[in-house]
């Protein structure tokens, strides 16, 4: 036999090996124009990098690999979300209160996923080394994934609820979007590390657990599982980006010595703003769901506490400590969500989503929760509201509320040691007066005020006559509210009407 | 204390990733939630491709924990045979 | 002041009086009466007197809460900008030295809101 041998199987490259060559051997340094010409934004921050070739991805996902697990998410998702569709999944939820929850979560973080695409692309462009550059592409990708598939499947509960008409323009416009919106634009406006602290690091590493991993679990729990498909397809690709966002802060951090008090300072601004941010997500889960998981203090425990304890103590290497306040955020955790939800319900005639007074049931949840606080400061103030309703005498605020510069949430949060006095903190500049609701906004303002007055405070903008008229109906007509249908509790909402003539017709098909 | 995490969605690949960590790693611990499981290890865990492999009697490529994680916390490292989290305890 | 920008970076506050059509916003807060979630920010005329702002402004505000008609002005223990203050109730706002987003807070002798809860 003269056969020629088949020649030795060429042996598969390893995945560091071909992370290498994807991060390393398809960089190049440009000839015909210079490098700082083309990355005019890897130095005004002040982040000193030596060697970008020091960055790496630990999970070192390539491009073939990312686009097969990213179709198989996008098949199973599709999937269930079609099935739900197809079986009526809405019937199944535990209680239509719960839809108002999607109605803040389409207006208010749908969005969101859609400006962290639009933030990736462009931080992706403007770092030198490939390896960041490789994450924020798969990232910017992943958040315009997210971004389409919560559209598309809430988009089911559209066909048959109110107030989820019209998200991206009630995000641009409505006075408590004006929260979430204020936020990404100030991550969006800073430089490439700046935002990837706010975004990756502060955001996704340590705050956003706390909106998708417990409100998720809750959606399965009241029985929407569409909701929790898309949210832990999301989530998936999260470990992807809360992995980005540590590793960015540890190549910062090694570096070079002078960018730690840098990154310090982002840390401690980004905490505070990410935390303020889910004062929303804390009312989502003491209030709004109609079985609940965990409380939000709860929540704040495991996710903040613990899990961060162990994250700065790794971090205290390098010099870093916890961020700024957060004893301040621990002291809040058994007034926030109360905090918050009364707000809702003293502006509910101008909320694109429905509010109610907590059932006895729910009440004995949560001063089960909260025992220090709920018997003795909120539970009070409903039964108050509750007395005013059988009265025929509904509670609502008819004047518009102070809103924090900073943050933009009305002035509602109570001084870190007193839950019986609202907090109120100001700053002079250019001889103008500055609000904040806390130290921490007011030390964000005070860093970068040019930033900060301009501003665009709900309240102060219906004064000036930029948002449709000067009665609440033309605000709500220029916010696209339906009024009537979208806004007021949900006691008495056309969603209450239908879900009540659902669960009538299933009684009556039942015998 | 500082405890690594992770946490996997209830499907059925994910079941042999929670019970392959469980069976390496003797001091993880996992509570069970709605749709999801979260196993916590003081310092540090591991998951080992053989011993998924062991349990789902195909070949397993690490990668695919993608497709089931939710979150996770600690510093990651992966090759092609274990995918590890860790916390730095000790000095540089 | 701190800016870290690629270039000039100066604006014009978004909320300067002159944007608010010859009015000023001024915040008020009743203390130990945290129904209203918040402070309230009014818009006003500048020359408008003190005391018109509580008999004709703050009860469309606050009046519908069952302790507001029993506040006696005379006794109230006011805060002008985190300072102690006594209102010239005939005087104007500006006159009273209240400026554009001044914050009045405050106190009323006696009403510490319902239920012992400060509502």
């Amino acid at each position: 036999m003269n056969a020629m041998q088949p020649p030795p199987k060429q042996k598969k490259l390893s995945l560091k090996e071909r992370y290498a060559h994807l991060t390393r051997g398809l960089g190049w340094n440009t000839t015909y124009q210079p490098m700082d010409k083309v990355f005019p934004f890897a130095d005004y921050e002040g982040i000193k990098i030596h060697d970008w070739d020091a960055w790496e991805d630990p999970f070192r996902l390539t491009m073939d690999a990312y686009w097969k697990y990213q179709a198989e998410k996008e098949r199973k998702l599709y999937a269930v979300i079609e099935s739900f569709a197809q079986n009526n999944g809405h019937l199944n939820i535990t209680d239509a209160r719960y839809v108002n929850a999607l109605k803040l979560f389409l207006t208010g973080v749908s969005p969101l996923e859609y400006s962290a695409h639009r933030g990736y692309a462009h931080v992706g462009r403007h770092f030198v080394g490939a390896g960041p550059r490789i994450a924020c592409q798969m990232q910017a990708i992943d958040e315009l994934r997210h971004a389409q598939t919560q559209i598309h499947t809430m988009s089911h509960y559209n066909k048959f609820f109110d107030g989820l008409h019209d998200a991206r323009h009630m995000h641009d416009r409505v006075w408590y979007l004006s929260v979430p919106k204020s936020f990404f634009e100030d991550a969006c406006s800073a430089g490439p590390f700046e935002f990837l602290t706010a975004i990756s690091f502060s955001f996704e590493y340590v705050l956003t657990n706390l909106l998708f991993v417990p409100f998720m679990s809750g959606a399965a729990f009241n029985g929407d599982m569409a909701t929790v498909t898309f949210g832990f397809s999301a989530q998936s690709d999260e470990a992807r980006h809360m992995t980005l966002g540590l590793e960015i802060i540890k190549f910062m951090l090694e570096q070079d010595e002078a960018n730690v008090p840098i990154v310090q300072r982002w840390i401690d601004k980004w905490f505070w703003r990410g935390y303020r941010l889910l004062a929303l997500v804390s009312m989502m889960m003491d209030y709004m769901l109609p079985k609940r998981i965990m409380s939000w203090a709860e929540a704040w425990e495991m996710y903040f506490e613990q899990a961060g304890d162990a994250l700065f103590n790794d971090l205290s290497r390098y010099g870093i400590r916890k961020p700024k306040y957060f004893e301040v955020a621990s002291k809040e955790k058994h007034r926030l969500s109360h905090e918050v939800w009364s707000t809702f319900y003293n502006y509910t005639q101008a909320t694109a989503f429905h509010t109610w007074l907590p059932t006895e049931e729910e009440m004995t949840w949560l001063s089960g929760k909260y025992p220090d606080t709920f018997d003795r400061l909120y539970r009070p103030r409903f039964e108050c509201w509750s007395e005013m309703e059988k009265k025929g005498n509904r509670y609502y605020n008819p004047t518009l509320p102070q809103l924090c510069v900073t943050c933009q949430i009305p002035m509602i949060f109570t001084e870190p040691d007193d839950p019986t006095t609202t907090c109120f903190r100001s700053a002079e500049y250019k001889g103008e007066r500055y609000h904040f609701c806390s130290d921490g906004c007011k030390d964000i303002f005070c860093y970068e005020p040019e930033k900060y007055i301009q501003s665009w405070l709900p309240v102060h903008q219906i004064y000036q006559g930029n948002c449709g008229g000067a009665e609440m109906k033309d605000v709500l007509a220029w916010y696209h509210l339906n009024f009537g249908a979208d806004n007021f509790d949900y006691t008495g909402s056309p969603d209450q009407k239908l879900w009540d003539e659902w669960q009538a017709q299933r009684s009556a098909n039942a015998v | 204390m500082s405890k690594v995490s992770i946490t996997f969605q209830n499907t059925d690949d994910a079941r042999h990733l929670v019970d392959a960590i469980l069976t390496d790693n003797p001091d993880a611990t996992a509570s069970v939630m709605p749709a999801m499981t979260k196993i916590d290890c003081e310092g540090s865990l591991s998951l080992r491709r053989d011993s998924v492999e062991a349990r789902i009697g195909r070949s397993f490529d690490l990668q695919e924990i993608h497709l089931s994680i939710v979150t996770l916390a600690g510093n990651v490292d992966e090759d092609d045979d274990a995918f590890t989290l860790a916390w730095n305890t000790g000095a540089r | 002041m701190t800016v870290t920008a690629i270039g000039p970076y100066e604006f014009k506050s978004r909320d300067h009086i002159d944007n608010f059509h010859g009015n000023q916003v001024v915040y008020w807060h009743w203390e130990e009466h945290l129904m209203f979630c918040a402070a309230l920010a009014l818009m006003l005329p500048r020359d408008m007197p003190f005391g018109d702002v509580l008999n004709n402004i703050l009860p469309g505000c606050y009046g519908m809460h069952p302790q507001f008609e029993q506040i006696e002005w005379s006794k109230v223990v006011w805060m002008l900008d985190g300072r102690p203050f006594k209102p010239d109730l005939s005087a104007s706002l500006v006159a009273n030295g209240v400026g554009h987003k001044s914050l009045l807070r405050f106190w009323t002798p006696g009403l510490h809101g319902l239920s012992g809860a400060v509502i």
